[in-house]
């Protein structure tokens, strides 16, 4: 049994281990890093914490959002470090039992392969579990 | 106590806690035999005491320590099993040590604590002499109620060590009553190390009002948990900038008084955790003496190191930082600066040279000066040499002054050894020194006098996690320039068309106090765009003048917000790797600011042509204060060039050759609705231009009136000193100078203009000769 915290990005559903989340909530106001990989997204004070902000999307070849203000940060630990995931839509946490989780499908896109350690049939839906790691790699 | 040293306080608090520790392993290991791991903390305990108290030189500590593991070892080994008697002459062991470190505490030697009672009781445990369970044990207990009842009660101290003698009789008819030859001189060493340790003991605590044992007036703390307190304490800081700046806009008088008693506490609550961190510089200078030594020994010299002020504190992580630069600085003070002693004998000198190292707090940095009375570094060799290297032309080093060619030294790749050693000189030293001390935010300077020694000046910032700090705006986003690069601020108004700015080559400028300062647009370095709304050219903008390594240049920048005290929060490395940000922090308004990398934008915005350009520049217009015209310099063909006067210049034009007709045997080109005559410069000046399909006009407009001089290329706009000129007796010309290194003719304009319209100069027209110049800077950008 594996709990995830699941958040869309672009109708798609994503998971990360539940362990690694610090907190989930609305995107505070970013710091832009001139010069930074594609995927930073900026620094966010979260509560006097300066915080790195990635975007999931161009890591998961996916078009810039364009609303900004509706977007969601989940916080999660990286080797030490404080990093927080753009999302559109926070979800629920779920609980996977282990015959549930399988790897990921070999028709996913190879450059978006190293971020998704697993996928996870829930009822009707899929969900990818994202490498946190990864993920905060930008 | 002030005159134990500061190795031998840390040897005494280390050995008491490790004491402490080792009484309560013994008794343990006394309930559990087995344990290996209780052995093996035993163990490693005595051998550190063994090492240390070797190393310092304290002989019957090292004695009684050796015996006391000769024994664990057997221990360790299975040729014995902990037991009661083995327990007991430990824990003696452990109680003459106590005895001797605080006989080193008082003191600072060993005192006359005799330690042979406890060597001989473990050396007869360890033999195994029998009988001796009747002995020993009365011993230890009895010294340890010694020891223990002066420390746990001091009031008492002088009743106690009548008390406690009381036992010792009863310590000595018991061996006495023992037959054991062997045991009987023991008791009676044990009986006179008592009462001879008494009154010292009693002396000690007699004063023990006022002097705390090194144990008791220092803890160890975890650097973890001090570096944890800082960023805390930052967290204060910045908290306390927020109310500050609410109390000051709000108009409460309440507020405005907690505010400020909020602001002083804080203040001074960050001065003492900063304390904590500080460390004398005794700690990196420690090792000097042997550095020189060995050095000297190796080298032929005759050294004496004086070290002044070496009580002066540094935080810890830039002690840290600046211990190789400072090596680095004494062994090449050694190797190089201070001469063999017959060349000292030679020159007048002592054969023995000085060496100083001088530490003191000056204006919230730290001075750290490495002083020599070597032979000191001629700046002509060092000119000689940078030139010899390629590092710099022999124009260059011509134009310096001595302090400049000194500051050479630090370039890399610049080595004053005449011969490699594998001490220093290879090359690679001054540059890191000056890159590690600037990468702490500090500085370093050389002078020198030739024949009386060099001094190596180190200043050093007291603390690096909070520091004051310039918000400044660019593109709409806001960053913090660390204010210790800041040297001035000029506000420039673009708006004017003279706002001072000016291109050198395609490298812009600012002309400040007669001086030319390379320009960086921090947009431009950062790739960003300027925000929408405001002017592409910056319609009002901000110069920070800033140094940063050897570079002093303005950073062009939107706007200046305000100073404020920044606690720097380290960046995630990938945002490091960046290269431009050396960290990021929250202003008061909980907005975040990147904290710019000052030395990595030099670096990365300034190359060295263009500075060096900055610099011919700024020292051509130095040497040209009298009478500087600006003038256009173009090649007319043949390698030659030509200067003229671009005041009078209206534009420059392209136009294809195939425009060109012949009008009465003039060449003109159809231009603005007017017909533009032309004159060909290669051809009256006698030379011969690449033949080319597009002619380049310099463009000379007079009324309604103009005429193209046809060059083949425009080179520069420089300044030329009038008084320079030499004169040529030719045909269109009117003289020559030098201009860029080059021979350079001046162009007779009124000549050239005339051979091309003879009626140029006879119609009366307006003054308007400035009209076209901003368009003609435009066209040679």
């Amino acid at each position: 049994m594996s709990s995830y915290v699941t958040f869309t990005v672009d109708d798609g559903l994503y998971g990360v281990d539940v362990q690694r989340v610090q907190e989930a909530l609305r995107a505070h106001a970013r710091t832009r890093v001139p010069l930074a990989p594609e995927g930073v997204a900026g620094l966010v004070n979260l509560r006097g914490q300066v915080v790195l902000t990635v975007d999931l999307r161009p890591r998961l070849g996916l078009a810039a959002v364009s609303d900004e203000d509706e977007q969601m940060m989940v916080v999660v630990q990286v080797s030490g470090e404080t990093v927080s995931l753009l999302v559109d839509e926070i979800g629920d946490v779920v609980d996977v039992p282990a015959d549930r989780v399988e790897a990921p499908p070999d028709t996913l896109d190879p450059a978006i392969r190293p971020l998704i350690r697993a996928a996870c049939t829930l009822e009707g839906r899929l969900l990818l579990v994202l490498d946190v790691d990864e993920a905060a790699a930008a | 106590m002030e005159d134990i040293d500061e190795i031998v306080r840390e040897f005494l608090v280390e050995s008491h806690e490790n004491l402490d520790q080792l009484d309560r392993d013994l008794v343990a290991l006394e309930e559990a035999p087995r344990s290996r791991e209780l052995l093996s903390s035993v163990f490693r305990t005595i051998h550190t005491i063994k090492g240390t108290s070797g190393f310092l030189a304290f002989a019957r500590l090292e004695r009684v320590a050796h015996v006391g593991e000769n024994l664990l070892v057997d221990l360790r080994d299975g040729r014995r099993t902990m037991d009661q008697p083995t327990t007991d002459v430990l824990l003696l062991m452990v109680d003459t040590v106590r005895d001797l470190l605080g006989a080193i505490e008082r003191t600072g030697g060993e005192g006359d604590v005799d330690v042979e009672p406890a060597v001989a009781a473990i050396t007869r445990v360890q033999e195994g002499v029998p009988d001796e369970p009747a002995a020993a044990p009365a011993a230890p207990s009895a010294e340890a109620a010694a020891a223990e009842a002066p420390a746990d009660e001091p009031a008492l101290a002088r009743e106690a060590s009548s008390d406690v003698v009381a036992p010792e009789p009863a310590v000595a008819p018991e061996p006495a009553v023992a037959p054991e030859p062997a045991v009987a001189p023991e008791p009676a060493p044990a009986a006179s190390l008592i009462p001879k340790q008494r009154p010292a003991e009693g002396a000690h605590l007699d004063d023990t009002g006022t002097l705390r044992g090194a144990a008791d007036s220092s803890i160890r703390v975890d650097v973890d948990l001090l570096d944890q307190l800082m960023r805390q304490v930052g967290e204060l800081v910045l908290a306390r900038n927020r109310i500050s700046r609410l109390a000051s806009s709000a108009q409460d008088v309440d507020l405005a008084r907690s505010a400020q008693q909020l602001n002083l506490i804080a203040s001074e609550l960050q001065e003492g955790v900063m304390r904590t961190r500080m460390q004398p510089i005794e700690h990196v200078w420690s090792k000097m003496p042997r550095v020189v030594r060995d050095l000297a020994a190796m080298c032929g010299r005759e050294v004496r190191l004086e070290m002044v002020g070496g009580d002066t504190e540094l935080d810890r992580s830039l002690l840290e930082a600046v211990k190789d630069p400072l090596t680095h600085l004494v062994r090449n003070a050694v190797d190089h600066g201070i001469e063999a002693p017959q060349d000292r004998v030679a020159a007048g000198k002592p054969a023995q040279g000085v060496l100083e190292l001088r530490a003191s707090h000056a204006g919230g940095q730290v001075s750290v000066e490495v002083r020599d009375d070597g032979r000191g570094i001629d700046p002509e060799v060092v000119g000689v040499k940078a030139v010899a290297k390629g590092l710099r032309t022999a124009e260059q080093v011509a134009a310096m002054s001595p302090n400049e060619l000194l500051q050479l030294l630090f370039l890399p790749g610049f080595s004053t050894a005449e011969k490699v050693t594998n001490v220093s000189g290879r090359g690679v030293g001054m540059d890191v020194v000056r890159t590690r001390i600037e990468a702490i935010g500090g500085t370093v300077d050389v002078e020198s006098t030739v024949g009386a020694g060099t001094v190596w000046r180190l200043r050093i910032p007291l603390t690096l996690a909070i520091m004051p700090s310039l918000s400044v705006e660019c593109a709409g986003d806001l960053y913090a320039l660390p204010q210790v690069h800041v040297v001035e601020l000029v506000a420039l108004d673009t708006q004017r068309s003279d706002s001072g700015i000016e291109y050198v080559h395609a490298a812009p400028v600012y002309r400040l106090r007669g001086e030319l300062l390379p320009l960086v647009s921090l947009a431009g370095v950062l790739g960003v765009q300027t925000t929408p709304g405001r002017e592409a050219d910056e319609s009002s903008a901000v110069i920070a003048v800033v140094q940063a390594d050897q570079h002093r240049f303005g950073l062009l920048v939107d706007r200046v917000l305000t100073t404020e005290e920044i606690v720097v929060t380290p960046l995630a490395a990938r945002l490091k790797a960046i290269g431009v940000y050396s960290g990021a922090t929250v202003l008061g308004d909980g907005r975040v600011a990147l904290i710019l990398d000052v030395q990595a934008i030099a670096r990365r915005a300034i190359s060295r042509d263009s500075e060096l350009a900055a610099r011919a520049a700024s020292e051509a217009s130095a040497a040209a204060r009298a009478e500087v015209e600006q003038v256009l310099v173009a090649g007319i063909g043949g390698s030659r060039r030509v200067a003229m006067p671009l005041a009078s210049v209206a534009r420059l034009e392209h136009v294809r050759a195939e425009q060109v007709e012949l009008v009465g045997g003039r060449e003109v080109v159809q231009y603005r609705g007017t017909i533009l005559p032309l004159v060909r410069l290669d051809r009256l000046l006698g030379t011969f231009a690449r033949e080319s399909d597009e002619l380049l006009l310099v463009v000379y407009t007079r009324g309604t009136r103009s005429v193209g001089l046809v060059v083949e290329e425009i080179v520069d706009i420089v300044e030329d000193e009038v008084g320079k000129h030499s004169t040529i007796d030719d045909a269109g010309l009117t003289g020559s100078t030098v201009l860029g290194d080059k021979v350079t003719e001046l162009l007779d304009v009124r000549s050239a203009i005339l051979a091309a319209d003879r009626d140029f100069y006879t119609d009366p027209v307006p003054d308007d000769a400035f009209a076209g110049l901003d368009e003609l800077v435009g066209a040679v950008r």
